[in-house]
């Protein structure tokens, strides 16, 4: 039952990328309320998904690979529903699906979805660490997004190749903006998420330790760069690709290590 | 009851014989000498089309006298260059009218303008009655449709409207802009009002010569300032579009970076309309610096041109959609009012029983 609301999440998602491919290939692509809707119903179920999951393990839902990438999910599509009425119904939809589907497809088709035998009771703030930290990857993902349209745009720009989905594109100084809140946001939940992980009264895996902090300088440095204007927005833009990508590892790593070493 | 349209345009005419045709007739004129129950003109740069409903058969020569005959031209010589549609094609003609793909700039939006005008001044005068007020409105109907359904309008089409609209996918608003004119050209004056007409509120102009900046200054709403400081403006300023004569570039990498230096979060959009250039095309490599000479301008509104006319398949299947069903709900009206053997009123209680 919970998988079916997973694959129809995943199916909602792939509604909106399916319609702006077609749309963008016939050139004719209009930023429509289609794709915020389709998003919207996605999160439902995603939702109802993580809801179901949470009552039958008794505990958030991040006890394997499997949950990570559909609660990461959730929260890429959670920040882009908050993130602000002026990019719900732009283009930053059509480029958040399709990271939604490859995130839920990859975790539905892979035989990642393996049950560890809970050893002991649940840890708040464990918990409380684990999620917050994935909705900061959320933000992450968001700003990468926004980093990606960024230089889509400036590539154009640069070129003066002005394609069908440049005319449909925020304003570079609006997604430089955009960008700048979301790390800000990311970055906050980021540091709440690494402060909490060492109230869990448990020893934590050095590498792991170590590989959080690094993540959480890179993010630091790209703030503090952008803040003291030493960084172009487009190095900005192009670190937040970068910076996700490397968010990205550390999180498989962790939950590979968890997996290895099941947490109770 | 026929539908018809008698015209000629920029595909049959070259603008002599148009202006020949042109201003010269209102729709009650014709409606008065070439018998027909209603007519409409239509009279832009490009085109001078009469529609008309008639019982009768309106001749194509009746119609071009009619509009020759005030400046007494010969109408027989220009015959060829006429062109005459009748029902289903009159519609489909007027519906790609109105939605821009009959326009020498495919997808100008001003023609539904002009439309409307020509349609507003003939029922005004009577001249267009229940016939004409359905094909009109529909018309505008269809022309909305492809201009939401399509890309048609997609992109701008001229130099000018291109500069500006690049400006405003570089910085959304640009109200809080600052802009710098350097060289008080014809076409930086163009360009410069067409920012001032998108909101910019701060305009600097320089120039050799002082009393043209002012001039000009006074002419934008701008502020002239002399010549030998543009230079200290350019850590300012956003947009800077450049003109003047100068034989070697004003702006190099060398020369621009100490200015780029505190405001490495700000882009600086740079169009250079000189000929020979006035920035080394290498500023364009530089982080946040967006350069855009004549050429790059032209090109991007030739991409537009291009992108408008791959659209032109999806708006002529819209308007194909249109076609078919206007003529069968129109000839239903003709069958309505052949049985109550009544002439349809021109009042305007008749238009909007026919509109519902």
């Amino acid at each position: 039952m919970d998988r079916l609301l997973l694959i129809v999440s995943t199916l909602c998602f792939l509604a909106a990328v399916v319609r702006t491919i077609v749309a963008l290939r016939a050139g004719i692509f209009r930023t429509g309320q289609f794709n915020f809707l389709a998003i919207g119903l996605g999160f439902i179920f995603q939702t109802a998904f993580l809801s179901i999951r949470g009552h039958a393990l008794g505990r958030c839902p991040l006890t394997n690979l499997f949950e990570v990438f559909i609660f990461l999910a959730w929260s890429v599509a959670l920040v882009y529903m908050l993130v602000g009425p002026a990019y719900r119904l732009s283009l930053m939809g059509a480029f958040t699906a399709p990271l939604v589907v490859l995130l839920q497809g990859f975790a539905l088709i892979a035989p990642i979805d393996i049950r560890h035998p809970v050893k002991l009771p649940a840890n708040p703030w464990l918990e409380f660490h684990a999620s917050i930290s994935i909705i900061a990857y959320g933000a992450f993902a968001l700003a990468c997004i926004a980093g990606v349209m960024y230089l889509v745009q400036e590539r154009q720009l640069k070129t003066r190749q002005l394609h069908s989905i440049f005319y449909h594109l925020p304003p570079l100084t609006d997604l430089f903006a955009a960008i700048t809140r979301l790390l800000w946001l990311g970055f906050g939940l980021y540091t709440l998420g690494i402060v909490s992980g060492f109230f869990t009264s448990r020893p934590l895996p050095r590498v792991q330790v170590v590989a959080a902090i690094g993540i959480w300088m890179l993010y630091a440095a790209i703030l503090q760069g952008r803040h003291l204007r030493r960084l172009a927005p487009k190095r900005v833009a192009a670190l937040c690709v970068i910076g996700f990508v490397a968010a990205l590892t550390l999180l498989w790593g962790i939950t590979f290590s968890a997996q290895t070493h099941p947490l109770p | 009851m026929n539908l018809f349209c008698v015209g000629l345009s920029h595909h049959t005419a070259n603008v002599e014989t148009r202006e020949s045709f042109a201003g010269h007739a209102e729709s009650d004129c014709i409606l008065r000498r070439a018998g027909c129950a209603e007519a409409l003109v239509l009279t832009t740069c490009n085109r001078v089309e009469v529609y008309g409903a008639s019982e009768k058969r309106v001749s194509t020569d009746e119609i071009a006298r009619c509009l020759a005959r005030e400046i007494e031209k010969d109408a027989h010589q220009c015959a060829p260059a006429f062109y005459r549609y009748e029902g289903e094609k009159c519609v489909q003609h007027l519906f790609r009218v109105a939605s821009g793909l009959d326009s020498m700039v495919v997808g100008e939006t001003e023609i539904l303008g002009q439309a409307k005008k020509a349609y507003e001044s003939a029922r005004a005068s009577g001249a267009a009655g229940p016939w004409l007020h359905r094909l009109f409105q529909r018309a505008f109907h269809v022309a909305k449709q492809v201009r939401t359904r399509t890309e048609i309008t997609r992109g701008s089409v001229s130099v000018g409207s291109v500069a500006v609209d690049l400006a405003r996918k570089i910085f959304g608003q640009l109200s809080k802009r600052k802009v710098l004119v350097l060289g008080a050209g014809e076409t930086s004056e163009r360009t410069a009002r067409a920012l001032v007409s998108r909101g910019v509120t701060d305009l600097r102009v320089s120039n050799r010569s002082s009393d043209r900046a002012r001039e000009l200054a006074g002419l934008v709403g701008g502020q002239a300032i002399p010549f030998d400081d543009w230079r200290d403006e350019c850590r300012e300023i956003d947009i800077l579009i450049t003109s003047t004569s100068s034989e070697a570039p004003l702006l190099t990498p060398a020369n621009l970076a100490p200015m780029l230096c505190d405001r490495i979060d700000r882009p600086l959009f740079i169009i250079d309309i000189a000929v020979p250039r006035d920035v080394d095309p290498r500023v364009n490599e530089m982080d946040g610096v967006y350069l855009y000479d004549i050429d790059s301008l032209q090109s991007v509104a030739e991409q537009s041109l291009a992108l408008r006319r791959q659209q032109i398949a999806a708006a002529e299947a819209i308007i194909a959609e249109h076609v078919p069903d206007f003529v069968a709900s129109i000839s239903r009206g003709w069958n309505r009012v052949s049985r109550t053997a009544e002439r349809p009123s021109i009042a305007d209680s008749s238009l909007r029983a026919l509109e519902l």
